[in-house]
C-alpha cells in the first residue's frame, strides 16, 4: 500500500472518490509529515483545524456523490496568496500581524472546487529571491543533499517553501507564484514539476503584488498531469483584476496525451551560454533526443536578445516593486515602528524595520530608476528592449511549436553561498526571465540529475495561451526522463 | 480686463493659471465599487481597494470615463481616444496606496476653451490645456487630537477631473468669471455638481507677476482654495507679497502655498525638493485607455445646449440685454424655468418676474429652483393676469408671495383676496370724485401748478380701494377731473 | 553609473527608508555595481522601437456604475495599528 503522502493529486483524487481511504486520513497523514518535517522551514503556518474542517467537509460531500473536482485533495498555499482568516505574512516583518479578511482569487478557486488547505509555505522575502534566504521567518532546506557533502541546499526561490514542501511530500502539490522565475527555478531545485501559466491566465487579486507586469500563480506538483490538474482550477478570468484575460479555460489534462509527432522544439542558441556547465548542456541534448524519440523536430532558433533580459528585468521588476510596496508604510496593517517622533520618523523606522536587506535593496534601485531625469534612460529602454525580447519570441513561434532550454545554469547551491554579489543571485534567473518578459507560459519538469545526484531540470516555454502544447512536451520529457524524487521524499520522512 | 498692481517700480501685471480639481458625479468611485456620497462615518465607504490592502486591483468606472469625456467636449476640447493611467508616488497618510492612480503624458482630454462673460459686457477667452482622471485621496484631520492625525478614507478614490487653465487669467475678477463659467459647465453636463463647500470643486491657483509685455515671472501654486471669494483674495494678498518681494530686492521662489482666509496671507507650505519627484510610469494594473470614435460621437450629440449657446440664442429670441441674459443662463434650471415663463410672452417682462421676485423668494427661503415653490408655469399665468389687466403690478407681487406660501394659482389667489383690479371707469370715477370733494386744499396746490400732489391723490385712491384701482385709469381720471 | 552616497541618500528618503550614515557607503557600492550591469542595455538599439505598454493583449475592462463595496468598516480597521472612532490615526503630521 503506498503511504498516503505519496500520492499525486490525481491518485489521491482517484483513491478519494473509489474510497480507498478518506480525506481525513489523507489530511492526518500530511499533518503528520508536515510536523515531522519542521527542519526544512517549509512551512511558515500550518493550518491543521483549517485542514480536517476541510477533509470533514469534504468525505460528506463524498460520501454522497457530491464531490467537486478536487472534493479533498490537500495543498499548501505560499504566503503570498491572502487567505482570509489566516495570517498572511509574504515572509515579511512588515505584515507582522496582517491577517486578511479576504480570499486571492485563484486559492478562492482551489477551495470552490474542494481542495483543502494543509498551510502557508515559506518563501523569498516579497518573493524577491532565488534561494528562499531572504525570508524573515529564515531559509527553506532543500529536502536534496549533495553525495559529497552534508551541506544544507537552498531550494530556490522564491518558491521555495512550496517547491520543498512537494519534494519532501509534505504535500502533493502547491501553490506558487512566478515573477521571474519564482516557480520554474525552485521546481528544478527541488526536482518538481513548476508551470508559469501565461500572463493574464490565472487572476492577480489578492496576491500580494511584487512585480505587477510580470507576476503571475501557478502549480508546483510532483507531475505534469498533477500541475495540468491544478491550472484548471486555478486558472480563469477575474473582473477584479485588469489584466487577467477573458479565455476560456481548457482541459489542461486532456491535453496530457497529445501526439507529438510533426511538431517542432525551438533550441535557441543564445541559451548556451559561456562557460555553461557541460552537466546542463549534456541534458539539454538528452531532452532533444527524447523529444525527437517522441516525434518532433529539433529546429535551430535565434532569440537574439536573451542576454539583455535579465537587466531589463532588474530594472522593471524592483521599478513596480518600488511602487508596489509604497503601501507598507504602517498606517493601517502590518507592523508600526515603535517611536515618539513625527509622521516621517514612523514611516522610516517601519519601513527599515520591516523589510529585509533585498527588499531595501531592490525598492533602492526601483526608486532610482524612475527617479527624475533617469525614467528615460532605464525605465523606458527597458521597456522598449522588452519588446524586442516579445518579437523574438513572436518571430521563433512562427517557426516551432514550443522552445526547449535548461531551467537554470546549475543545480542547487549551500545556504549561504552567493549571499556576497546580488548579482551573483540575480543570474539564477537567466534562462527563465526571457518568458516572464513577453508574458509566455513556462514549465519545469524534473529531467535528470548532475553528478553530485541534485536534480536538473528542463523549461519549456510555449505561445501566449498555449498551454496545452507546453503540458503535452512536458509529459513527453517527463515519461522519458524517468526521474526518481525518492531521495527528497525520504528526506522528508526523517527531517 | 487686466487689473494692475501699482508698484514702487512701476505696474505690475498678474498672470494666472486655474488648476481645478472636480469631483465626478457618479455613484462609484473610479476604481472601486464603494460610494461616493458627502458626508458618510468615517471609514464607511471604503473598499479593500481603497484601504490599499495587500492584492487589491484596480477596475475603472466607466462612467467616471464617460463625465471626462462629456466635459472635455463642454469644454470643446479635443478628445484622445488613447490615454494612459500613470503613478504618481509620494507618502502621505490618506493616500493609501503610497500613489495617486492619474494621467501624466498622455491624458484623456487635450486642449479646449471657456468663453468668460465680464461684468463690463467685454469677453474674455481661457484656453483649457488639458483635463485628466485621477484619484482623490482621503481626508486627514489634524484637529482632532493633539499629538495625532486621523485618517479618513472615505474620499479615497472618489474620481476626480484635473482642469488645468492656460496662464490665460489676468485679474482675480477673471478668475472668479473663470470658476463661475466652468462650475455652470460641469453642473449643466451633469458631470460635476460644482459645489466648492463640500469640497467637489476645489482649486490651485497658479499666480506670478511680471512687467507688462515683459518676460512671465517665477510662480508659485496656492493649494486647496475652496471658494470662489477666497481664490479671488488669495490672488489679490500673493500678487501684492510677490510685487513687494521683488521690488524689495528679493526673488520668488517657485514654492507650494497655502491660503490663510483668517489672516488673509499665504504661507509656505513645509516643502522638500524631493517631494517634487513623482516618479511617473504606467500603470501596471490597467491598460491604456482606448476610447471608440462612434461612443464620443454620441455622446457629443447627446449634449444639452451648453451656457454659451443659450445665452447666444436667448440674446437672439428674447428682447434682453446680455447681462440679463448671462444671470439666465448661469444654471440650466434657471435657463429652462425662464423658458417656460417666456414662452408667449414678453421675455424682458418674464425676465424681470424670474431675477427680482422670484431669485427674492429662493433666497429669502434658502432654497433651489429645483424646489421652488412657485411653478414657471403659474407664474406665467401671473403674468399674464396683469397683462389682461386682471391684478395691477403692484398687487401682483402679493398675489406672488401667497402663491409660494399656499401653493395654489394666480387665478385662485387673485380671486380668494379679492384683488381683482378695478377698472370699471364708473367705479373709479365714483372714487376719485369722493376724494376730490375732501380735500379742496390739495386740489387748488394742483391747479396752482403743483404736479407732485398728484400722487397724493392717487395714494388716497389706491387706499380707498385696497390697492385695487387700475393706476393707469385712476391717472387718466384724475387728471381729468382736476384739470376740468 | 556610480552612486555617491548623497545620491543613496535622497534616493533612501524618497523611498521613506531610513539608512543610517555608516551604511551608506556600503549600500552605495552595492547599488552602483547592479548599475553598472544594468547598464549594458544602453549598447541595445532601440530606435523606433515602443515601450511594452500591456503584456496581455487586451482591452481595458469597464466597470459598471454601481455601488457594490464599502460600508465594511470593521475589515478596513480590523488590522490598523492604531485607530480611534472609526479613524485611523497616524503621529501628527505638520503642515
Amino acid at each position: 500500500m503506498v503511504a498516503l503522502t505519496d500520492l499525486t493529486i490525481a491518485e489521491a483524487r482517484d483513491g478519494l472518490l473509489a474510497k480507498e481511504f478518506s480525506a481525513r486520513e489523507l489530511a492526518e497523514a500530511h499533518l503528520t509529515a508536515m510536523e515531522a518535517a519542521r527542519g526544512f522551514n517549509a512551512y511558515l503556518k500550518e493550518t491543521p483545524e483549517r485542514a480536517l474542517a476541510g477533509a470533514e467537509a469534504a468525505d460528506k460531500r463524498i460520501a454522497t456523490g457530491d464531490a467537486r473536482a478536487l472534493e479533498g485533495v490537500p495543498l499548501a498555499i505560499k504566503d503570498l496568496f491572502c487567505t482570509d482568516g489566516v495570517a498572511t505574512t509574504a515572509a515579511s516583518r512588515i505584515l507582522d500581524g496582517f491577517t486578511p479578511h479576504y480570499e486571492s482569487t485563484v486559492t478562492q478557486n482551489l477551495w470552490d472546487a474542494g481542495a483543502v488547505m494543509l498551510g502557508k509555505t515559506n518563501l523569498d522575502e516579497f518573493a524577491m529571491g532565488s534561494s528562499n534566504t531572504t525570508s524573515y521567518f529564515g531559509p527553506v532546506e532543500n529536502p536534496w543533499r549533495r553525495d559529497s557533502d552534508n551541506l544544507p541546499l537552498v531550494p530556490g526561490g522564491s518558491s521555495g517553501g512550496s517547491a520543498a514542501a512537494v519534494a519532501a511530500h509534505l504535500c502533493p502539490g502547491a501553490t506558487g507564484t512566478d515573477t521571474g522565475g519564482s516557480i520554474r527555478q525552485p521546481a528544478s531545485f527541488c526536482g518538481v514539476v513548476g508551470l508559469k501559466p501565461t500572463y493574464g491566465r490565472c487572476s492577480r487579486y489578492g496576491i500580494v503584488a511584487f512585480a505587477s507586469s510580470l507576476d503571475q500563480a501557478g502549480p508546483i506538483t510532483r507531475t505534469v498531469r498533477d500541475s495540468a490538474i491544478l491550472l484548471r482550477h486555478m486558472a480563469g478570468f477575474d473582473p477584479r483584476d485588469s489584466t487577467s484575460v477573458e479565455c476560456e479555460v481548457p482541459d489542461y489534462g486532456a491535453a496530457l496525451a497529445r501526439p507529438l509527432k510533426g511538431l517542432k522544439v525551438g533550441i535557441p542558441k543564445e541559451y548556451r551560454v559561456e562557460g555553461m556547465d557541460p552537466e546542463i548542456d549534456a541534458l539539454w541534448q538528452k531532452g532533444i533526443g527524447w523529444l525527437k524519440d517522441a516525434g518532433m523536430e529539433a529546429v535551430d532558433i535565434c532569440l537574439p536578445h536573451t542576454s539583455t533580459a535579465l537587466p531589463v528585468y532588474y530594472i522593471l521588476a524592483p521599478a513596480e516593486a518600488s511602487s508596489n510596496l509604497a503601501r507598507y508604510d504602517g498606517v493601517r496593517f502590518g507592523h508600526r515602528a515603535e517611536n515618539d517622533g513625527e509622521l516621517l520618523d514612523m514611516y522610516e523606522a517601519t519601513r527599515s524595520e520591516g523589510f529585509g536587506a533585498e527588499v531595501r535593496r531592490r525598492i533602492m534601485i526601483g526608486t532610482y530608476v524612475l527617479s527624475a531625469g533617469y525614467y528615460d534612460a532605464y525605465y523606458l529602454k527597458a521597456q522598449k528592449v522588452r519588446t524586442l525580447i516579445s518579437r523574438d519570441f513572436a518571430t521563433a513561434f512562427e517557426s516551432v511549436d514550443v522552445i526547449l532550454t535548461p531551467t537554470a545554469p546549475g543545480a542547487a547551491f549551500a545556504i549561504g553561498e552567493k549571499e556576497d554579489n546580488p548579482i551573483s543571485m540575480y543570474l539564477n534567473d537567466v534562462f527563465t526571465v526571457p518568458a516572464s518578459l513577453a508574458g509566455l507560459p513556462g514549465i519545469s519538469v524534473p529531467a535528470g540529475m548532475d553528478g553530485d545526484g541534485l536534480p536538473l531540470g528542463l523549461q519549456l516555454i510555449a505561445p501566449s495561451f498555449d498551454e496545452e502544447t507546453m503540458i503535452a512536451v512536458a509529459a513527453a520529457i517527463e515519461a522519458r526522463a524517468d526521474f526518481d524524487g525518492s531521495a527528497a521524499a525520504q528526506a522528508g520522512k526523517g527531517a | 480686463m487686466t487689473a494692475l498692481i501699482q508698484g514702487a517700480t512701476g505696474d505690475w501685471e498678474m498672470v494666472i493659471g486655474l488648476e481645478v480639481h472636480a469631483q465626478v458625479t457618479s455613484n462609484a468611485k473610479l476604481f472601486s465599487g464603494a460610494a461616493t456620497a458627502f458626508g458618510a462615518e468615517p471609514n464607511t465607504q471604503v473598499s479593500l481597494v481603497d484601504a490599499a490592502m495587500p492584492g487589491m486591483l484596480p477596475v475603472i468606472n466607466g462612467v467616471c470615463v464617460e463625465q471626462a469625456v462629456r466635459t472635455g467636449l463642454g469644454l470643446k476640447a479635443e478628445i484622445n481616444l488613447v490615454s494612459v493611467f500613470d503613478r504618481k508616488n509620494y507618502f502621505y497618510p490618506d493616500l493609501p496606496q503610497g500613489y495617486q492612480i492619474s494621467q501624466f503624458t498622455q491624458p484623456v482630454v487635450g486642449k479646449g476653451e471657456v468663453v468668460l462673460d465680464m461684468e463690463d459686457g467685454t469677453e474674455r477667452r481661457v484656453g483649457i490645456t488639458r483635463l485628466h482622471l485621477e484619484q482623490d485621496a482621503g481626508k486627514s484631520l489634524h484637529d482632532q487630537d493633539p499629538r495625532a492625525t486621523y485618517v479618513d478614507l472615505n474620499r479615497s478614490g472618489v474620481a476626480l477631473m484635473e482642469i488645468v487653465s492656460e496662464p490665460d487669467i489676468r485679474s482675480p475678477d477673471e478668475a472668479a468669471a473663470y470658476l463661475n463659467k466652468l462650475r455652470s459647465i460641469l453642473r449643466y453636463l451633469g458631470t460635476c455638481d460644482g459645489n466648492m463647500e463640500e469640497g467637489s470643486m476645489r482649486a490651485d491657483v497658479n499666480v506670478s507677476v511680471r512687467k507688462p509685455g515683459g518676460a512671465l515671472g517665477t510662480r508659485c501654486e496656492i493649494k486647496n482654495v475652496n471658494s470662489i471669494r477666497f481664490v479671488q483674495q488669495a490672488i489679490e494678498v500673493e500678487a501684492a507679497r510677490q510685487v513687494e518681494l521683488i521690488e524689495g530686492g528679493g526673488a520668488v521662489v517657485q514654492q507650494t502655498r497655502l491660503f490663510d482666509p483668517d489672516k488673509g496671507i499665504t504661507r509656505a507650505m513645509r516643502s522638500k525638493e524631493e517631494s517634487h519627484d513623482y516618479r511617473y510610469f504606467p500603470d501596471p494594473d490597467l491598460l491604456p485607455l482606448e476610447l471608440d470614435i462612434d461612443w464620443v460621437t454620441d455622446i457629443k450629440a447627446g449634449l444639452p445646449e451648453l451656457p454659451d449657446d443659450k445665452r447666444a440664442r436667448f440674446l437672439a429670441d428674447y428682447d434682453l440685454t446680455p447681462y440679463d441674459c448671462s444671470v439666465l443662463v448661469a444654471e440650466r434650471e434657471i435657463a429652462e424655468y425662464f423658458e417656460v415663463v417666456a414662452l408667449g410672452r414678453d421675455g424682458k417682462q418674464a425676465a424681470n418676474w424670474v431675477t427680482g421676485e422670484l431669485f427674492g423668494l429662493l433666497n429669502r427661503e434658502g432654497r433651489t429652483m429645483a424646489d421652488s415653490p412657485v411653478s414657471a408655469e403659474d407664474l406665467g399665468a401671473l403674468i399674464d393676469l396683469i397683462n389682461d389687466g386682471t391684478v395691477s403690478n403692484r398687487l401682483a407681487k402679493d398675489v406672488f408671495e401667497e402663491m409660494a406660501l399656499s401653493g395654489k394659482s394666480a387665478l385662485a389667489v387673485v380671486e380668494e383676496k379679492g384683488l381683482k383690479q378695478i377698472s370699471n371707469i364708473g367705479v373709479i370715477e365714483a372714487e376719485v370724485n369722493k376724494v376730490i370733494a375732501a380735500a379742496p386744499e390739495q386740489v387748488a396746490q394742483f391747479k396752482s401748478g403743483n404736479e407732485n400732489v398728484l400722487g397724493w391723490f392717487i395714494g388716497q385712491i389706491m387706499q380707498a380701494t385696497g390697492g385695487k384701482a387700475n393706476p393707469g385709469t385712476v391717472n387718466e381720471i384724475l387728471r381729468k377731473k382736476l384739470s376740468g | 553609473m556610480s552612486l555617491d552616497k548623497a545620491t543613496v541618500a535622497r534616493i533612501a528618503a524618497l523611498a521613506r527608508i531610513r539608512v543610517v550614515d555608516d551604511e551608506l557607503d556600503g549600500l552605495a557600492q552595492e547599488l552602483s555595481n547592479i548599475l553598472v550591469w544594468i547598464e549594458q542595455l544602453d549598447a541595445i538599439n532601440t530606435e523606433d522601437v515602443p515601450p511594452m505598454s500591456q503584456v496581455a493583449d487586451l482591452k481595458l475592462l469597464w466597470r459598471e456604475d454601481e455601488v457594490t463595496d464599502g460600508a465594511i468598516p470593521e475589515k478596513v480597521l480590523a488590522n490598523a495599528p492604531a485607530a480611534k472612532d472609526g479613524f485611523f490615526t497616524v503621529p501628527k503630521v505638520i503642515e
